[in-house]
């Protein structure tokens, strides 16, 4: 069952005007429920608004989006259950954040969902908990958090309506190394505990590497690639002609490889890489 | 010679209303930090989220005074009120955000806007303003909207802003954190362009360990004071203490240090991916 399908999306900007900009051209893709996706793609290259057609934030100009086989604009009036089905963390949600305490920010979807007390409750304390937010900062106003924790609020408070989708739009940008892998971790965690559909947008490749098991690239408003994680990084000349990268490690194995050393060419993590040429030394008697 | 010197700076945010019965509650976000950077340096400075880096990058302009401690730009002091101007041309500061650095409708006029507040002669501008958007690689651009532009090239343009006001240092906080590949690439080739043949001093805060690399020197700090400091190679090679404080190494350096402890034959740690190619061939083959 695929739990979003897209077919033939387009989104037009200033339509018949001088401005008239084609954001997202002739998208088709569909998405099993329980894939974590990355995508990726230069600025400007539709990924934004391709996400918030997703759930409905934005019309499209032409073409259809069905989340569980549902058409989503089927019935306009019923879009706002869609917003509840697939969550979308914009950039740097911190900034919108404003409820008096952390558990009344989190608890704010759920409360729009005409859900009991006891329920709004359970899913606040539960989604804290996916985020790693400290329990004793639910009493806090989430203006007293330090940045990090401010980001892992603002996640928790769109993981509390339990969505199908979650939708993360650049969740790592501006933090540390450490913050970013441990964001990372938990969010990777959360796909898996519940079994969701996660995309994840970004614009690091090694992140995007990391967490991911497929990934999708766009490049001037079309969809160009979709395929498993580790085959769209073995097109490293095709990345970079669309402004991308591919992970620093992915690279270095590949040039190994070009100079004859026998090592699998779908490298995409540092543990992975030490391990395959540890093994490869051992083989040949030289560790 | 020394072009930023801070000596024991300390900075602590002093709540307004109450201020006699907190002060001795309020936590130090500098505390006795000295440091030094010479003219015409690079100068990564490395430090996990709330570290106080940002802080540092406030007080190199005079937006932020210190509490404690001296800061000296080109030998003033910067609590010398009447020498804020005078420090604010000599120190131009570029923000993570693009988009929220941009004040014109077009690419000239906005590079324009700071010359223009410096009250330089129109003919003058127009020289500087065309020599920054060369510098920067944006020449062709300069009659374009910024809105039209990509991150990087935006991020570039507020570069060019800064250029035009002619300073001899450029502090950049995370200027790449919101770009695409590419556009972290652009931008970071021009810092480093401008640091070379312009001579210009480079103050660079970063999150990426792989734009640290080809500094002269890396700056680490940690809640509110300097933990290390070195060359990249020095500070890179120390990796456990750079993960203890929530901090990483290259993906490269990363492989390196990992393949050493698990007993194959690497002397030095890489930071760039051409040595570490290099060097594992000499293992592999």
């Amino acid at each position: 069952m695929s739990a979003i399908k897209v077919e033939n999306l387009c989104c037009t900007y200033s339509p018949k005007t001088p401005f008239e900009r084609h954001a997202v051209k002739n998208v088709s893709f569909e998405i099993k429920k329980g894939d974590f996706v990355g995508l990726i793609g230069h600025t400007g290259s539709g990924k934004s608004t391709l996400v918030q057609m997703l759930n409905g934030l934005i019309k499209p100009t032409s073409g259809d989006v069905y989340i569980d086989d549902v058409n989503l604009w089927e019935n306009p009036k019923e879009i706002r259950e869609f917003r509840f089905k697939v969550g979308l963390v914009f950039q740097y949600p911190e900034y919108q954040l404003f409820e008096e305490t952390v558990y009344k920010d989190i608890a704010f979807g759920p409360s729009n969902m005409g859900l009991s007390e006891e329920e709004i409750r359970e899913r606040v304390f539960r989604a804290a908990k996916f985020v790693g937010l400290d329990y004793k900062l639910l009493n806090k106003s989430p203006f007293d958090l330090s940045g990090g924790e401010k980001r892992r609020a603002a996640i928790a408070g769109v993981i509390a309506m339990d969505p199908q989708v979650l939708i993360l739009d650049e969740p790592t940008a501006g933090l540390d190394p450490v913050g970013r892998n441990v964001l990372l971790s938990q969010i990777s965690q959360y796909q898996k505990s519940r079994n969701n559909t996660v995309i994840l947008v970004s614009h690091s490749m090694e992140d995007v590497a990391r967490v991911t098991n497929k990934v999708m690239v766009m490049n001037k408003g079309e969809l160009k690639m979709f395929d498993d994680t580790k085959k769209v990084f073995s097109n490293a000349r095709e990345l970079t002609q669309m402004g991308l990268r591919v992970p620093q490690i992915t690279k270095v194995v590949e040039s190994l490889r070009s100079r004859g050393v026998n090592l699998p060419d779908d490298i995409l993590t540092v543990d992975r890489a030490v391990y395959e040429i540890t093994e490869l030394l051992k083989k040949e008697g030289k560790l | 010679m020394d072009f930023i010197t801070a000596q024991n700076l300390v900075f602590r945010y002093i709540d307004e209303d109450d201020q006699q019965e907190n002060i001795a509650n309020t936590r130090n976000v500098l505390d006795d930090v000295s440091f030094t950077v010479e003219k015409g340096e690079f100068v990564a400075l490395l430090g996990h989220n709330g570290c106080g880096k940002s802080t540092v990058a406030k007080h190199l302009n005079a937006m932020l005074l210190p509490s404690g401690g001296k800061l000296y730009v080109d030998s003033i002091d910067t609590t010398d009120e009447s020498e804020d101007f005078a420090i604010r041309r000599k120190v131009g500061l570029v923000l993570q955000n693009p988009d929220n650095q941009l004040v014109a409708s077009v690419v000239e006029e906005d590079v324009a806007f700071g010359p223009e507040n410096l009250g330089v002669e129109p003919k003058e501008i127009r020289r500087r303003v065309d020599s920054a958007l060369r510098a920067v690689d944006m020449y062709d651009y300069r009659n374009q909207p910024p809105h039209k532009l990509s991150g990087g090239q935006k991020q570039r343009v507020a570069i060019a802003g800064i250029i035009a006001m002619e300073p001899d240092c450029i502090v950049l906080d995370e200027p790449t954190a919101m770009l695409d590949p590419k556009g972290r690439e652009e931008v970071m080739s021009t810092i480093k362009r401008l640091n070379k043949e312009r001579g210009i001093t480079i103050v660079l805060i970063t999150h990426y360990m792989d734009e640290a690399v080809d500094a002269d020197r890396v700056i680490v700090m940690d809640e509110g004071k300097v933990l290390t400091s070195g060359t990249p190679q020095e500070v890179f090679s120390q990796v456990e203490l750079l993960k203890r404080h929530r901090l990483d190494v290259p993906q490269v350096t990363e492989l390196c240090y990992k393949l050493k402890a698990r007993g194959v034959n690497i002397d030095t740690l890489s930071l760039h991916s051409d040595e570490c190619i290099k060097k594992l061939l000499e293992v592999l083959l």
